[in-house]
């Protein structure tokens, strides 16, 4: 079966790469635009994972993250939060509220790859 | 002469008991004959009393006569001399500067006398030498006390010592320039509401804070910290939203083992600015960072995405639009963040204000010493005030000058100041037929050497650490040549001279460090030991009822006996209404004075907060405190502290005298006024009389306030209307 895979970014120039790679994988890609849309996108479609930016108008990734996790319905998503947001405190915010990785942009392609297929082995 | 009643006793005793031993002896005699012999002896003598019997009584005087004459000699040498001694001695033992005795009577009481003197003149050189031991000792700790506060004044940081109960006992120059920026109200008081000798520093800081500060301290020094070098540092906020960095040290006398805390010195830093610029700094490299970072993401997956073989064209095409879009964002982020910063690029080095007329009149004295070349100096605009390193500055023009002397055979050199934009322009010129740039390669990047002086910097250096520039020119048409430095102008207002000549404001008093209010009622307080508001108006009219205004509020304070002429409140105040011709010739305050100066409505706030924690003191004051009365309801301020009025004090002093006005006063008193009829000026010289009548009131046993308000209330004076 296919993988579904939300991301979840406010810049339309790593949405378009990110959906092209996801894509090319086989898997069907699901794209919000803001916290408040992946949110309802997750608890309506119920992606496997979701690609998740920590800065995002409105809502922020950190927010999305902790309702997820308080969401029975949704918990089980894996996240794999991708922020540029580098500082050691942040990264520490992201794995407090529950992301399952957490990479720091910029990242390569490759190792976000491996990384995905890693999480939804 | 006195009549002396034992001294006519002494003397009529022997006489007294000589005729009763008499009288004894003859009935002792007759009361041993029979009463024959009595009959004979009485018959035989009984005629004789008639016609000899004046005979025994004189011979009797006599001896009584001689007994009084010996008996008064013997009183006067043994009775009357010492009690005149004993007397004479209690006079030495009262006054050390008593005359020595005059040695009277006989031998022994020459020599008792003698030997008092030798006592009384060992202890007179005693005395002597304890009074000038103390008066060097005190001359010395007021020596010391001066220098403190001459360097305290001249220091570059903020700061302010205080006793335990947060007293104010010394602040210097910076502090009240700071407390000055802090102050809500800076026209009027100007900062002196806040800080003044005898103000409580928790006017300005929360009192727990300070409690907390101590005892951060206090545990540092049980748990073995060094007593000298223990101190705490806290950062606080203030009410007008400044940022101060404070450092506190405890104060605490020297001598013994674990002496008590008797106060504390604050040094203060104003941080605000720098923590503003840190904290924009911060967030802008934060915001770059994560900027950066998202546009590489972008940048990196789109070129990774490019590196697939199989793209189509259109695909191919949106990646390299990706790449493109994030290349041109940044580069527009940069250019923002370098327009936005460059005003911030500072090197951190310590600039002082300077007047360019200042700077440039330096410069020329230097150049003209190094070379011996006259340097002229008429295109100055010594009117602006720069932001500049003055020395490294003055050495760089005065290397430059001396190469120009050296390189180009000794021309003409000028110096010109003007200002270009918001920064300055300090051009070194010469007269010059061609640039000749290959002479003056290496000048702005070498280091400079004039003489034997050099220097580890080179003038590009200087221009640098004034966030300037330098460079050269040459003007082929004029035919010269010139060093221009870029330079800054003083960022805000430069700090108000200080004239030379200006008395030392009264910046410390170390008496405040023993006082204390010890819990006493304010009616029960001794005059000398209140802190005083001394003030007046200058009002439009004598009827606040009928529209009369303030237009002028002028104060002084007197803490501790002293007055401080360097904390006054002087504020016009616009009556928005006009002020009668009739009254300008009084006040000398015209209509053009008081426009744009606040209304009273906001004067009184800061009036009130400059006489907090004090009484008020004025000449006539009732007629003032009216005024301020009437105003309570549009203000929100009321003045219910005790009021001591130095026309009825003067009337309680000198209730025969005619006048008691302001003039009278100080004229009997002995004050001189200069600047009547001004706020300032009036409150000044009330403050001069005030202190005058203490000491006249405590000889009339008026020691405290509540007896002087009471002394003041039954006084003539006050029975009168005004």
């Amino acid at each position: 079966m296919s993988f579904k895979v939300l991301i979840a970014d406010d810049e339309p120039n790593i949405v378009v790469s990110l959906e092209f790679m996801m894509k090319r994988e086989g898997y069907e890609v699901l794209v919000a635009r803001d916290g408040r849309q992946a949110l309802e996108a997750i608890r309506r479609e119920r992606p496997q994972l979701v690609l998740l930016d920590a800065m995002m108008p409105g809502m922020s990734g950190f927010d999305v993250c902790e309702a997820v996790r308080a969401d029975g319905a949704v918990r089980d998503t894996r996240i794999l939060m991708l922020t540029a947001k580098g500082r050691d405190t942040d990264v520490a915010r992201g794995v407090g509220v529950g992301a399952d990785a957490y990479m720091t942009k910029p990242f390569s392609t490759r190792d976000l790859m491996q990384k995905v297929r890693d999480m939804l082995a | 002469m006195k009549f002396d009643r034992r001294l006519m006793l002494v003397m009529l005793a022997p006489g007294a008991a000589l005729a009763a031993w008499l009288a004894l002896g003859g009935v002792l005699l007759r009361m041993t004959l029979d009463p024959a012999q009595r009959a004979g002896v009485d018959a035989a003598i009984g005629p004789l009393v008639a016609s000899h019997g004046v005979l025994p009584v004189a011979w009797w005087l006599i001896a009584a006569a001689l007994a009084a004459w010996a008996a008064g000699r013997l009183y006067a040498a043994h009775v009357a001399a010492p009690a005149r001694l004993a007397d004479a001695t209690r006079v030495l033992i009262g006054d050390v500067a008593a005359p020595d005795l005059v040695p009277r009577g006989g031998a022994a009481a020459r020599d008792l006398t003698a030997a008092i003197n030798g006592l009384a003149g060992t202890r007179r050189a005693l005395h002597e030498d304890m009074a000038r031991l103390v008066a060097e000792a005190s001359q010395g700790v007021a020596e010391q006390r001066d220098q403190l506060g001459a360097l305290m004044a001249e220091l570059n940081q903020s700061v302010v010592v205080c006793n335990l109960d947060g007293r104010i006992l010394l602040y210097n120059r910076r502090a009240r320039q700071l407390f000055r920026r802090l102050s809500r109200t800076p026209q009027g008081a100007g900062g002196a509401e806040l800080i003044g000798l005898g103000r409580s520093i928790y006017g300005v800081f929360d009192r727990a804070l300070i409690a907390h500060a101590l005892e951060t301290v206090d545990r540092r020094i049980a748990r073995g910290g060094d007593a000298a070098t223990v101190s705490a540092r806290f950062v606080t906020g203030t009410p007008a939203g400044h940022l101060l960095r404070v450092s506190m040290a405890p104060v605490r006398p020297a001598a013994s083992d674990r002496p008590a805390l008797t106060g504390f010195v604050l040094l203060l830093d104003d941080i605000t600015d720098e923590y503003e610029a840190h904290s924009r700094r911060d967030r802008q490299l934060l915001e770059l960072t994560e900027a950066s970072r998202a546009s590489f993401a972008s940048m990196q997956a789109a070129l990774d995405m490019l590196d697939y073989p199989d793209l189509a064209a259109e695909e191919r095409d949106r990646f390299h639009k990706v790449v493109r879009d994030e290349v041109s964002a940044m580069s527009a982020r940069l250019t923002a963040l370098a327009a936005g910063t460059s005003q911030d690029l500072m090197t951190r080095w310590p600039l002082q204000e300077m007047l360019g007329g200042d700077l440039v009149a330096a410069a020329v004295t230097r150049i003209e010493a190094d070379t011996g070349q006259r340097v002229a100096s008429d295109k100055v605009d010594g009117t602006l005030w720069l932001g500049v390193d003055s020395f490294a500055l003055i050495q760089a023009l005065a290397f430059l000058a001396s190469r120009v002397v050296e390189a180009f055979d000794r021309p003409d050199l000028r110096i010109r100041l003007a200002q270009a934009g918001n920064r300055a322009h300090l051009d070194l010129i010469w007269a010059a037929e061609d640039a000749r740039p290959e002479t003056l390669a290496g000048w702005q990047t070498g280091a400079m050497q004039v003489g034997d002086a050099r220097s580890p910097l080179s003038v590009r250096d200087v221009a640098e650490r004034h966030c300037g520039e330098v460079w050269f020119e040459h003007d082929r048409s004029l035919a010269l040549s010139f060093f221009r430095f870029l330079l800054p102008l003083a960022t805000g207002e430069p700090a108000a001279a200080v004239t030379p000549g200006d008395t030392r404001p009264e910046y410390y008093d170390f008496d405040l460090f023993a006082a204390s209010e010890g819990g006493r009622a304010l009616d029960e307080r001794l005059l000398e030991d209140i802190a005083y508001t001394v003030f007046d108006t200058e009002t439009t009219g004598l009827h606040p009822a009928h529209g009369d205004e303030i237009i002028q509020i002028g104060a002084t304070r007197i803490v501790n006996g002293k007055l401080l002429r360097g904390e006054c409140f002087d504020q016009l105040v616009d009556p928005q209404r006009s002020i009668p011709e009739a009254s300008i010739p009084i006040h000398g305050i015209r209509p053009a004075m008081v426009r744009g100066k606040p209304s009273i409505a906001e004067v009184m706030p800061a009036f009130r907060a400059f006489a907090s924690d004090t009484v008020l003191v004025g000449h006539n004051v009732a007629f003032d405190m009216r005024f301020l009365k009437l105003k309570e309801a549009v203000s929100g301020v009321r003045f219910d502290q005790p009021v001591l009025d130095t026309l009825l004090l003067s009337s309680v002093v000198h209730p025969n005298e005619a006048s008691h006005d302001l003039e009278a006063i100080a004229a009997r008193l002995g004050v001189t006024i200069s600047g009547r009829h001004t706020g300032v000026g009036d409150a000044l010289a009330t403050a001069e009389v005030f202190l005058k009548l203490l000491p006249l009131l405590r000889e009339q046993g008026i020691l405290t306030l509540g007896q002087a308000r009471e002394a003041a209330q039954k006084s003539y004076y006050s029975r009168l209307r005004y």
